[in-house]
């Protein structure tokens, strides 16, 4: 079709004929949310069950998410797995200044996300003290399920179809947000 | 040793001398390297240690372990393990609470074989109270021991053989490991760090069917165990990065404290479950793995032969698995049954005085060792008469494992490092607690 058509023709017409529209910030949120791609931070026994929830049966690659990346600088979102103590604490800031925009913290299980079963002087109470976090999974450890159902729930959030607590829309991330 | 007090570099071989390398340990057992260059080109090259930081985050360290590696060019000079990142004070936790709420702390320790931990736990206390468990509750920690074992050796090999580069064995692993989680969540509603044993026995009994489930996994298990020994054992990938790689030889094993499979991959054949019988092993007909090689790929190799004992101890267990009660039956210790809350005030005494405070332990210390698939775990307990421990040390194996790292890879490459890590097997909640 020459492109000029595009411009003359009504776009219900060609939807009908499977060209769709979109704007680029909704393309770019779309994509986005479909390649969460996470940085190993496995700290303790959730780490395990983020493993879990890429191996075969859980097979976290359905959502886009497998590919855990050594380096945070190629990652999307941290996965902060287990308990975090006052001395990693630094390090796991440095781990998150480190991740380019945009970016997103999942805070997984009981430990990480309130200290747990764990309050006394070693263990930081709440990883949103150290790192802003996106989804809190409850759990200990919480299930791959849990995990899964948080990064879908993530993904919501990047395209723009989460509410906060007194039912306002978020807003999606800037397409040009770098 | 800082850089500053190393010293100088010997020109003619490019190198530090060979006796300031290893200051602690004898030179003899470590062959000479070979370097590629003649000792007129080394001369001419200006070499000096470069000090290089691994972790805390990163991939092969299985945890947050950090190691600071003083590197000679492509050779380790030194490694300086730092640990405390994952420190959750676990000890001090324990003296706040009581000795049936640290039931729930314990497998949190290693989570990857949290049954091990839980039972050294829960038979030192045992031990402290003189209960009494019955047969039952003993087999069925048994089972659960040896499946907890599996599933800590299954998750060793697939994510050892990642850190070597073999990505494939991972997912058959881990699918081994779902099917052992499965039976966990069956029998207690957890995948991990359970909290299922009690002092005095379990909490309740197995699920209907569980036992025949079990059957089902050991059944088809030694078929799997032969499958992974068919994708790494033979392959010469891995063997050129196994064989011969952070030899530890059983002298220096037994001097640095190693215990299990560490420990009998160097040709020591000490397992508690032989050693100091709990939980009625002596009565079950085993095996224990030894390997007189020493190196990485005989203690890969012998986590495997230890998978096909465990399968062989649960095979047997489950049929030694006669119906009777699972808790021992002195109500100072064990919560009554709920029926009995309704018809009896005596129970609802004891249930009332178990609940708000526990039991009170004689005056005491205890100590019971546990093989776990690290090797020995024990919890010496220090009672003060009170409801609450005054002290628990807990004795991890991975912490103590770990200090053969600097003997294994000192002289090696850094590349080896990963292996020998990976081999050792440390898991960090063991190791910092």
């Amino acid at each position: 079709m020459p492109l000029k058509e595009l411009f003359e023709r009504d776009w219900q017409e060609l939807e009908s004929e499977g060209i769709l529209f979109s704007s680029l910030e909704k393309l770019v949120a779309w994509g986005r949310s479909n390649s969460l791609w996470p940085a190993t931070f496995g700290l303790a026994c959730c780490a395990i069950e983020m493993m879990s929830a890429t191996d075969g049966r859980n097979d976290l690659a359905r959502f886009g998410s497998e590919v855990f990346r050594a380096s945070p600088r190629q990652a999307d979102v941290m996965i902060v797995a287990g308990r975090l103590s006052k001395k990693m604490a630094p390090i796991m800031r440095r781990v998150y200044d480190q991740m380019p925009d945009p970016k997103w913290v999942i805070s997984m299980g009981a430990c990480a996300s309130s200290g747990g079963m764990f309050n006394n002087y070693a263990v930081v109470q709440n990883v949103d003290s150290v790192v802003p976090v996106d989804i809190f999974v409850p759990g200990c450890p919480p299930r791959p399920e849990a995990l899964i159902f948080a990064v879908m729930q993530l993904q919501k959030k990047v395209r723009g179809e989460a509410f906060d607590q007194l039912g306002n829309q978020l807003p999606m991330v800037d397409a040009w947000t770098r | 040793m800082s850089l500053k007090d190393r010293p100088p570099v010997d020109k003619q071989s490019g190198t530090l001398p060979r006796s300031q390398m290893q200051p602690d340990h004898q030179e003899s057992t470590r062959p000479e390297r070979v370097g590629s260059l003649t000792a007129q080109q080394g001369s001419l090259m200006h070499t000096e240690v470069m000090s290089l930081n691994v972790g805390p985050q990163h991939p092969s360290t299985h945890g947050v372990l950090r190691l600071v590696v003083d590197m000679d060019g492509e050779y380790v000079i030194k490694v300086t393990p730092h640990m405390g990142y994952l420190h959750t004070g676990f000890e001090k936790t324990f003296e706040h609470r009581t000795y049936q709420q640290g039931v729930t702390y314990a497998p949190r320790t290693d989570y990857l074989h949290s049954f091990g931990h839980e039972l050294a736990y829960v038979l030192g206390v045992e031990k402290l109270m003189q209960a009494e468990v019955p047969e039952r509750a003993t087999t069925v920690r048994v089972i659960l021991h040896e499946l907890g074992r599996i599933h800590s050796h299954l998750v060793f090999l697939g994510t050892a053989l990642m850190d070597l580069g073999a990505i494939t064995l991972f997912f058959y692993c881990f699918r081994e490991k779902e099917a052992v989680q499965d039976l966990f969540e069956e029998v207690c509603g957890y995948r991990m760090n359970q909290g299922y044993f009690r002092v005095g026995g379990l909490s309740r009994d197995i699920p209907d069917g569980w036992a025949d489930n079990v059957q089902k996994f050991v059944d088809s298990f030694d078929k799997h165990v032969d499958e992974y020994a068919s994708m790494f054992a033979t392959n010469p990938i891995f063997l050129d990065r196994a064989v011969g790689v952070g030899v530890i030889p059983a002298d220096v094993a037994i001097d640095l404290g190693l215990t299990g499979p560490n420990l009998r991959a160097s040709g020591v054949p000490l397992d508690h479950r032989k050693a100091n019988p709990y939980c009625g092993y002596d009565s079950y007909d085993f095996d224990v793995p030894v390997s007189q090689a020493g190196d990485s790929q005989a203690r890969f190799v012998l986590r495997l032969d230890e998978l096909r004992e465990s399968a062989k101890i649960v095979r047997q267990a489950l049929k030694r698995l006669k119906p009777g009660p699972v808790k021992d039956p002195n109500r100072k210790i064990s919560l009554p049954p709920r029926h009995e809350l309704e018809t009896s005030m005596e129970a609802v005494i004891h249930h009332f005085k178990l609940v708000t405070e526990g039991f009170h332990p004689p005056l005491g210390e205890v100590y019971v060792p546990v093989e776990t698939a690290r090797g020995e775990v024990g919890y010496y307990i220090i009672s003060d008469g009170g409801s609450m421990p005054y002290r628990v040390k807990i004795r991890a194996p991975s912490f103590v494992n770990l200090q053969a790292l600097e003997y294994a890879c000192v002289g090696g490459q850094f590349a080896d490092l990963i292996t020998v890590l990976a081999t050792i097997d440390p898991v960090l909640g063991d190791v910092d607690r």
